[in-house]
């Protein structure tokens, strides 16, 4: 049975003690929190430690909460109390979705989401929701605080803009209006213990105006995708944002920009989330890999983008 | 370089010398002798290595010893009071044919445990949820939700 090549373990009792322990032991030392992506590291040969500096025992890095117009996310917040937030299901639906399919029980009542972002991998199944929601994200280093857009966290693949010593201390969403829902689907072939064929995430803040139709397919439980669609190019629902977000896409979790001239104050139909999807197809550099071939991704893109749009107006719809 | 942590393990205090290196699962099987506990892929995919820590499933192949300290760990050796008082889990795992060549079953009732733990009622697709981290190769899946499922009655009965 295989014993790590970790010779020294600190477990810091505060951000300052973990800064300068990093200072101190450079490239030589590691930060561990739930140690899911770390160890399996370690085991794989991908890093070698010497030394681990647990961030376990920092007191109030874990915590979800609701203040000023943010929601807020304490860096070593566990996917499983992630998924057991109201808050997180009431306002922040993407992310609920994708940390019920992340990795198995086990994983995720250790797991946290900080660790989830500081691998940064273009898998990486909290990114996606988290973009689509124009998060920003908090480090603290030897100068202090700053705070940054997620989208300019993420640089390759295991590579932040994280400074070597700095500390992800926060996860902040401005809280969305009741108008507007999130979804995100992360399409594999097993339901557990999986990493994306290719992730999607999609915003979406309409205003209602003639949704009956719309409103009586969804609650028929024998309708299709495509009543579904054919219900949404029926009824006259006005975009105001969609914002759209892709794992496993590029290099990186990938934020599809420029959709605002497309969608802004247009009919939501069939036809307006085409226009987006070859947006986003040309944004996108999807690869063949043993998961999944490209262009079977680009379809899937197609596809699950019109799905999320669909899921986000169900869960308008049950709100308003 | 070696740590002194002190841990409950299956009801008992423990405290010890552990190394840096070591993760919870070395501990368990190669220092404190208890081979219940299974190593399968030793990356955290098969569950056969869950053990329960603060009252939830856990990973043990992945989880550093050091992270013990302080905690409460339960292993499949805390089950049964004797060899003929099983754990509820264990006379519905026999009695279900929910063994074949055993060697998730310990990671299986493990997960299970945490999830009659934290719901007394779990419905079929909460227990299939609650053991998508335990690979089965024999694929005795159905019986072990027979299983699980049968066992939440008798907790729920004695309120256990």
């Amino acid at each position: 049975m295989m014993k790590l090549k970790v010779k020294e373990y600190f477990k810091v009792k505060s951000i300052e003690e973990a800064i300068n322990l990093k200072l101190q032991y450079g490239e030589k030392a590691m930060f561990i929190a739930g140690g899911t992506d770390v160890i399996v590291g370690l085991k794989n040969k991908k890093w070698s430690p010497e030394v681990l500096i647990s961030l376990n025992e920092i007191p109030s890095l874990s915590y979800i909460k609701e203040e000023n117009g943010y929601v807020k996310i304490g860096a070593l917040t566990t996917h499983r109390e992630i998924e057991r937030s109201s808050i997180i299901e009431k306002k922040i639906g993407a992310l609920i979705d994708a940390v019920k399919n992340l990795g198995s029980v086990q994983i995720r009542n250790v797991a946290t989401i900080g660790g989830n972002l500081c691998n940064a991998a273009p898998s990486a199944d909290t990114a996606p929701p988290l973009l689509v929601h124009n998060a920003f994200i908090t480090l603290e280093g030897k100068e202090g605080r700053r705070s940054l857009p997620l989208e300019e966290f993420f640089l390759g693949p295991g590579k932040t803009a994280k400074k070597e010593e700095e500390v992800l201390i926060e996860i902040s969403l401005p809280t969305p209006p009741k108008t507007a829902k999130s979804a995100y689907w992360k399409h594999t072939r097993r339901a557990a213990l999986e990493l994306p064929i290719i992730g999607v995430a999609v915003y979406l803040d309409v205003e209602l105006m003639e949704h009956g139709k719309l409103r009586q397919v969804f609650d028929s439980p024998d309708s299709t995708w495509d009543d579904q669609l054919r219900a949404l190019n029926e009824s006259d629902i006005l975009c105001k944002e969609l914002r759209l977000a892709l794992g496993v896409a590029a290099p990186i979790p990938l934020k599809v920009k420029e959709l605002d001239g497309i969608v802004r104050d247009k009919r939501l139909s069939e036809q307006l989330l085409s226009e987006v999807t070859d947006v986003a197809l040309q944004k996108a550099q999807v690869r063949d890999s043993w998961r999944g071939a490209a262009w079977y991704r680009k379809e899937m893109i197609k596809v699950l983008t019109k799905r999320l749009a669909l899921i986000c107006l169900r869960r308008i719809l049950k709100e308003v | 370089m070696r740590y002194t942590i002190n841990f409950r393990l299956n009801g008992e205090e423990i405290s010890m010398e552990v190394e840096a290196s070591w993760t919870l699962l070395y501990l368990l099987r190669e220092v404190l002798g208890l081979k219940g506990t299974k190593e399968g892929c030793g990356m955290g995919e098969c569950g056969a290595c869950t053990v329960q820590i603060n009252g939830k499933s856990v990973v043990s192949c992945i989880y550093p010893a050091m992270e013990v300290d302080g905690k409460e760990v339960w292993t499949i050796e805390g089950l049964a009071q004797s060899s003929e008082t099983l754990h509820p889990l264990q006379k519905a795992f026999i009695e279900h044919g929910a063994i074949q060549c055993g060697f998730c079953t310990p990671g299986m009732i493990m997960s299970a445990k945490s999830l009659l733990e934290e719901n007394p009622s779990p419905t079929e697709e909460e227990i299939r949820e609650a053991i998508g981290g335990n690979i089965c190769r024999c694929t005795g899946y159905v019986q072990i939700i027979e299983a699980i499922k049968h066992a939440a009655e008798e907790y729920h009965g004695s309120k256990k």
